[in-house]
């Protein structure tokens, strides 16, 4: 059985993928913002089989309570080898561009938090010789573009930094897990119009499950922005800069 | 701003759409409310306008279980959990919703506020009868319990009050045990209505019963029905099937849905039985949720939507009332592809429930206007008989008709008062109905 922790558990691809570990009865461990949330999710990942949910409070930007934040997993789950890291915002792009602590606060969220938990829990997996590190990425990290390239800065440098850690944690037989999720209807997504291309929470989180399962790199989620993100990235500059995207 | 509509995609209305993600949430969102037109939304499966308002709470986010005790069969949850995950996390444990509706997608929030009967009404009453204890969001922002016991007032108010008493934050229910997750469907035809009603007084020790009705027939054969009695398996696995709906990928032109096509759809569903009586033994699905396999079956009835059609007759009322209202619908030859027969048991102390002893039947018909004055019509036949509307199906029935068929609706008004739900609560059918 495994003993997952999982840092923005608040996130709906992170409640859909604790849902379906605990459905395969493993323990758990969730931080995010909203004590009332986690009280309520805990219970619920309880009853449909989870062995151990506990929670803890923690607001991502405060770097320094970081390293508690983890002990305090590894004891309530006795241990730990998964942690799935999913939390984010998606800032106003706009405001960003005329604000720069606006700015700034959108990299500390999706990039420095990230990095900060990620520098603890590698030496952790390091140095106990396995373990999974899977982080939800996105496909606006592949390329930077006019609407949302403050977010996808953030979601790039998690990306590169990821790429090293797996190069570096191979020898130690850790799995690093790139996830890069395209149009995702959740709460976050709220206010956008839908398509053809949008997936359910569920579904993205049934494909990070069995990437954890399959110890995959990288995961394109679902499998056709794998296809959309090269020919994205096959596009010339001097092209690419013209487009409205 | 955002579109929102009831399952019979009929009326549609521009809403704010607030998403809670915790019961505080949720009492910031009602103190912070902008409008007086605020109301909560499950799964948007009830028909017609009830989950419509200038501001709605999505409740789809709280849908966690809270407790449950696979020794007792008694579970505590969040409103916005849906009947759909109850099963699929309670059947293998040997546990089933008391009480369920034609649909597994609806939230346990919006069974109680519509106090939902399934095809053991006869037996085993309306959801809310298998209701332990309510936790409700009251206009002021205040949270408080209401149970048969405490609070009884609110929580009969709340059972059946279509959301108009405040938000159903949690509830406590008692599930059924089951041994099997299989039931043993046993299907009669009956040639005509008399029959047909006979055969649902003949039947009343079935757990389940209903019939679906061939509304389209006319003279001796007025009336001819398929009726499918139920019992849960006593033997096999307790297992829940995967979700796997095949999806209506796009709104089919309203035309398709004619005197021809929905004549020879209701002919041809009925003949497909060839014995008077046979048997046979189906995982819960199929038998309580045929139409959850077509994923977005409201699609059928193309973009105008469809309204629901949904009444219930005193039992002294009996064939001659329910001739009355399938003799006018087989004259207008606006026929129902699936109209549904019922025998229910007897009423409870709900001001607002639905269910009283006798028969209901349900259809659907196509939204175009001639079907708004065949409504009216038939909203006489109903009046006249003693009946009523069901109010998670309707989308269209007049003040007048509600007063009149739901005498309880000023002792509602005195409770809402009471409770602080006006100035704070209100859906476009509460609004329509005179409700303030």
């Amino acid at each position: 059985m495994k003993k997952i922790l999982i840092i923005g558990a608040g996130s709906a691809i992170a409640e859909a993928a604790a849902r379906q570990w605990a459905a395969q009865g493993h323990s758990l461990y969730l931080l995010a913002r909203n004590e009332e949330r986690l009280g309520a999710m805990a219970a619920d990942l309880k009853v449909r089989g989870a062995a151990v949910a506990a929670f803890g409070v923690l607001d991502v930007n405060q770097f320094e309570r970081h390293a508690a934040a983890i002990d305090a997993a590894v004891a309530a789950l006795s241990g730990l080898d998964t942690v799935l890291i999913a939390h984010g915002t998606l800032g106003d792009q706009k405001h960003c561009e005329k604000d720069v602590a606006a700015t700034l606060q959108e990299l500390n969220t999706n990039a420095l938090s990230v990095i900060s938990m990620l520098t603890l829990l590698a030496n952790r997996f390091e140095a106990q010789r396995y373990g999974t590190l899977a982080v939800i990425g996105s496909v606006a990290g592949d390329r930077g573009r006019q609407s949302n390239y403050v977010y996808g800065t953030a979601k790039g440098a998690v990306t590169i930094f990821l790429q090293g850690l797996r190069n570096r944690l191979q020898p130690a037989g850790v799995q690093v897990l790139t996830i890069k999720p395209g149009f995702v209807d959740t709460p976050m997504t709220a206010s956008f119009k839908k398509g053809p291309l949008w997936a359910t929470p569920e579904a993205v989180a049934a494909s990070i499950v069995s990437a954890v399962e399959k110890r995959r790199d990288v995961l394109y989620t679902p499998w056709f922005w794998l296809g959309i993100m090269t020919l994205i990235k096959l596009v010339p500059e001097r092209v690419f800069k013209k487009l409205k995207l | 701003m955002t579109l929102i509509e009831g399952w019979g995609r009929y009326p549609r209305q521009e809403a704010q759409v607030l998403l809670p993600m915790s019961p505080g949430q949720c009492a910031q969102a009602v103190r912070e409310a902008t409008s007086a037109s605020l109301i909560a939304r499950g799964q948007g499966r009830a028909y017609g306008d009830s989950a419509l308002a200038e501001q709605v709470l999505a409740m789809r986010q709280m849908d966690h279980f809270l407790s449950f005790d696979p020794a007792t069969g008694l579970l505590r949850c969040a409103a916005g959990l849906t009947l759909d995950t109850i099963l699929q996390v309670c059947v293998p444990q040997g546990w089933f919703p008391p009480v369920t509706p034609g649909t597994r997608f609806v939230t346990v929030g919006g069974a109680i506020a519509s106090d939902v009967h399934g095809k053991n009404h006869h037996l085993d009453g309306t959801f809310s009868a298998h209701v332990r204890e309510l936790d409700i969001l009251l206009g002021n922002g205040e949270r408080v319990i209401a149970s048969p016991t405490q609070n009884a007032e609110l929580f009969h108010a709340t059972c059946g009050g279509m959301g108009l008493t405040g938000v159903i934050l949690t509830a406590t229910l008692q599930l059924k045990a089951v041994k099997s997750s299989d039931v043993i469907e046993t299907t009669l035809k009956t040639p005509n209505l008399e029959s047909a009603l006979e055969a649902f007084e003949e039947h009343q020790g079935s757990t389940y019963s209903v019939a679906w009705i061939d509304c389209l027939a006319r003279g001796a054969s007025l009336g001819r029905s398929l009726l499918m009695l139920g019992e849960h398996a006593q033997d096999g696995a307790l297992q829940a099937p995967p979700n796997k709906a095949l999806p209506v990928p796009l709104d089919l032109p309203p035309g398709l849905m004619n005197r021809a096509s929905v004549q020879a759809f209701n002919a041809l569903y009925y003949h497909r039985v060839q014995r008077r009586r046979s048997t046979r033994r189906i995982p819960y699905t199929p038998f309580f949720y045929p139409l959850d396999a077509l994923s977005n079956w409201n699609r059928l009835y193309g973009k105008p939507g469809f309204l629901q059609y949904q009444f219930v007759l005193p039992k002294q009322a009996g064939v001659s009332g329910m001739r009355a209202v399938l003799d006018a619908i087989a004259a207008s030859g606006r026929g129902s592809f699936l109209a549904v027969l019922k025998a229910f048991g007897p009423a409870n102390a709900n001001y607002l429930s639905f269910p009283t002893e006798g028969y209901t039947l349900a259809l659907d018909f196509k939204v175009e206007p001639a079907v708004f004055e065949l409504c009216e019509h038939l909203d006489r036949i109903v009046l006249h008989h003693g009946g009523r509307l069901y109010l998670a199906k309707d989308a269209r029935m007049s003040a007048e008709t509600f007063r009149q068929s739901y005498p309880r609706w000023q002792e509602f008004e005195q409770v809402r008062v009471r409770w602080h739900a006006h100035g704070h609560y209100a859906s476009t059918q509460s609004r329509r109905l005179g409700l303030l």
